[in-house]
């Protein structure tokens, strides 16, 4: 589904990614994890189309396309969907005013009418049921003065309204209680199928404990250092990240 | 001729058409030498510093137009608020049309400043609240000397109107270029609550010039809502001055939504007389192509304990220009005063620009006064995160600048004036985005 291919990108003419690789396929579960700066966050936001972000060198292919040339929406439109590490507040847009409109510009894009109202209530009650919403949190402006598990929450809300084919998950675990990590994961797990694949940019383990990846990597300096199973998030809880640090530097 | 002559020439005429012998004729006369020692303001005058008068004083306008022009309700119908009941005082190049308009005696006044002027039961009103807050400056003393129709509105104590009342004036551009001087008074009385939209509308491109004076009492406990909007064609200019005194615990609110017009000046006046008032001046400014609109506020604080709230939205586009100028003036026994004041604005071009300074003057200790102005570009982390949500960037910029003007348009309390005003957004913005707005 995803190939990447030495992948160099920068902002303001600093390195930020040198020459990363991975190919992640339908129905897996990639975990990038790795110390602070290390461009995972990056990583996120150039798949996603972040136009601050020069690729120089490298090449990110969906499904065998190359989508360096596309706008984030287009990129959305091609089912990438990226829960960002700080949702933007965005003052004076409600929750479901924000998704219809999201949804509707998903359907025009492949052609497709808007979604009749009673359709897209049901599904909306649907879905923020399943992640546990309150019902008056929809009508509240978009993340504006939500707590920091609440916009994670309204992240993966809208991941299970807009269903993408790729997801990516950046931090989604920090600012979260252990309940409200519980039913973010399961939200994650129930949208989880062999058509579609989840990337979680993790700092720590313990997310991986509820959403349990195929792959483990480890990013460092921009590129991917070691690859794993899901033991070596366990490896990298137990003993940090300063092993890796020095066999890279070795 | 240059148009302050031609004004002043005919303003002799113009008594001699209407009523020379009017109760207010010495109130023209004084008005119109105090015109004619000041003139038109020019950029040499502070209040005037980033707005000129030059492009829009060149035409010769009719001062009086020379037809009486009819227009058929379906043709104008769009530019009413048509889905709900409302009171209406229509003119047609300056003149009051009857068959367009809905006025009533019953309970309330709602009618003409000619037949107020003029009427015998009207006198006692007029004299106590007619020209008495009009400035005397150059512009507003033009009105006066020119004062003949506009709405006349008097709402008795103790009355809800049910009915909101809609002031248009429209201008067939049958004249080649038209000045209007529009009149308007309104009085409304203890306890009584009236909510009111005007509108200025040209029907076709030929220049028109409105120089409109309104003068507003709220009297004790009294609630007056009044809305602007100002959507005009781009060869259509409006000096609007507004001028609101309100008494005691009175609650008095303005919003202007300026999406149009070659140039507007909106010249809103406050004044404070009685304790525990309440003013709100909101405003939505949205303009393109070399649009300029300039809002030059004053409230002027003069009693303890009463508020004040200003907050401004701008969205410039293309070449237009935009001025904001509040000033807060909050006297020494304007103790306890709680005045706000936001102006924030959003340049979509690089050759639009905003001229925006508060002027705060207070001369009291024990208040709380807050002002903020910005101006900036569209907050980028928000557009990347609507565009990954699929949202194109068209409507994802559309989208901001609708939930930046939003909060100005939550405090409208018409519902069809809301609907109105966000249709005129998307319009204006290009776009459907999504959902009702």
């Amino acid at each position: 589904m995803l190939k990447i291919n030495n992948l160099h990108a920068s902002v303001e003419d600093k390195f930020i990614l040198r020459g990363i690789n991975l190919e992640v396929n339908a129905g897996e579960v990639h975990a990038i994890m790795g110390p602070n700066g290390s461009g995972k966050s990056t990583l996120a936001a150039v798949i996603a189309g972040k136009e601050e972000y020069e690729v120089s060198e490298g090449e990110i292919l969906l499904n065998g396309q190359n989508i360096d040339e596309l706008a984030a929406e287009e990129r959305a439109h091609k089912g990438i969907f990226l829960s960002f590490q700080y949702p933007v507040e965005i003052p004076g847009v409600s929750v479901t005013n924000f998704m219809k409109t999201a949804i509707n510009a998903n359907r025009k894009a492949k052609g497709l009418d808007d979604m009749p109202a009673n359709e897209m209530l049901k599904l909306i009650r649907e879905k923020s049921e399943m992640l546990e919403i309150d019902r008056k949190f929809l009508s509240r402006s978009l993340n504006e003065g939500f707590s920091g598990g609440e916009k994670k929450r309204n992240e993966i809300f809208q991941m299970a309204m807009l269903e993408p084919k790729l997801a990516i998950l950046d931090e989604t675990d920090s600012g979260l209680d252990i309940d409200a990590m519980r039913i973010v994961a399961n939200g994650v797990n129930k949208l989880k199928n062999k058509d579609n694949a989840v990337i979680v940019i993790t700092h720590y383990q313990r997310l991986l404990d509820y959403i349990v990846p195929d792959f483990v990597h480890v990013l460092y300096d921009g590129r991917i250092v070691k690859s794993g199973g899901k033991e070596l998030a366990h490896e990298l809880e137990e003993k940090g990240y300063d092993w890796i640090k020095e066999e890279v530097n070795a | 001729m240059e148009l302050k002559e031609k004004l002043i020439s005919s303003f002799l005429a113009f008594e001699n058409l209407i009523d020379v012998d009017s109760s207010i004729h010495d109130v023209r006369s004084e008005a119109i030498k105090l015109f004619e020692a000041q003139g038109f303001p020019s950029k040499r005058d502070e209040a005037w510093k980033y707005t000129s008068l030059n492009t829009v004083l060149k035409y010769n306008y009719s001062i009086f137009p020379k037809h009486e022009n009819a227009i058929e309700y379906n043709d104008v119908k769009k530019y009413f608020i048509h889905d709900i009941d409302t009171y209406k005082i229509v003119f047609i190049d300056g003149k009051y049309s009857s068959h367009l308009s809905q006025t009533t005696h019953d309970g309330i006044d709602v009618c003409l400043m000619s037949s107020a002027l003029t009427k015998p039961k009207y006198q006692l009103i007029i004299e106590n609240y007619f020209n008495k807050i009009a400035t005397k400056d150059g512009l507003t003393s033009l009105n006066t000397a020119f004062c003949w129709e506009g709405a006349y509105i008097h709402i008795a104590k103790n009355k809800l109107v049910a009915k909101p009342i809609q002031i248009v004036h429209f201008s067939t551009g049958n004249e080649s270029a038209m000045m209007l001087q529009p009149r308007n008074l309104i009085v409304v009385d203890e306890n009584s609550h009236v909510q009111i939209i005007e509108r200025h509308q040209s029907l076709n491109d030929n220049p028109v010039l409105t120089n409109s004076v309104t003068e507003i009492f709220a009297n004790k406990r009294a609630i007056v809502d009044y809305y602007k909007i100002q959507n005009d064609n781009e060869n259509a200019s409006l000096i609007d001055n507004t001028f609101i005194n309100q008494k005691q615990e009175s609650i008095a609110s303005v919003h202007t939504f300026s999406f149009g017009g070659k140039l507007t000046r909106n010249n809103l006046n406050f004044y404070q007389n009685g304790e525990h008032i309440d003013s709100t001046l909101k405003g939505v400014t949205i303009i393109g192509n070399k649009q300029h609109v300039d809002h030059n506020t004053l409230v002027h604080h003069i009693e303890p304990n009463c508020e004040s709230h200003q907050d401004y939205k701008g969205i410039f586009g293309d070449n237009s220009t935009g001025v904001f100028n509040g000033r807060v003036i909050v006297n020494r026994e304007a103790q306890k005063t709680n005045a706000f004041q936001a102006n924030n604005n959003i340049l979509v071009s690089d050759k639009a620009s905003i001229n925006t300074k508060p002027q705060l003057e207070i001369f009291a200790d024990d208040v709380k006064c807050s002002h903020g102005c910005t101006i900036g570009q569209l907050d980028d982390s928000a557009m990347f995160y609507m565009r990954s949500r699929g949202i194109p960037e068209k409507e994802a910029k559309a989208l901001l600048m609708y939930a930046f003007s939003n909060n100005v348009l939550s405090s409208v309390k018409i519902p069809e004036i809301k609907q109105r005003i966000t249709k005129i957004i998307a319009t204006k913005l290009g776009v459907n985005i999504g959902f009702d707005l």
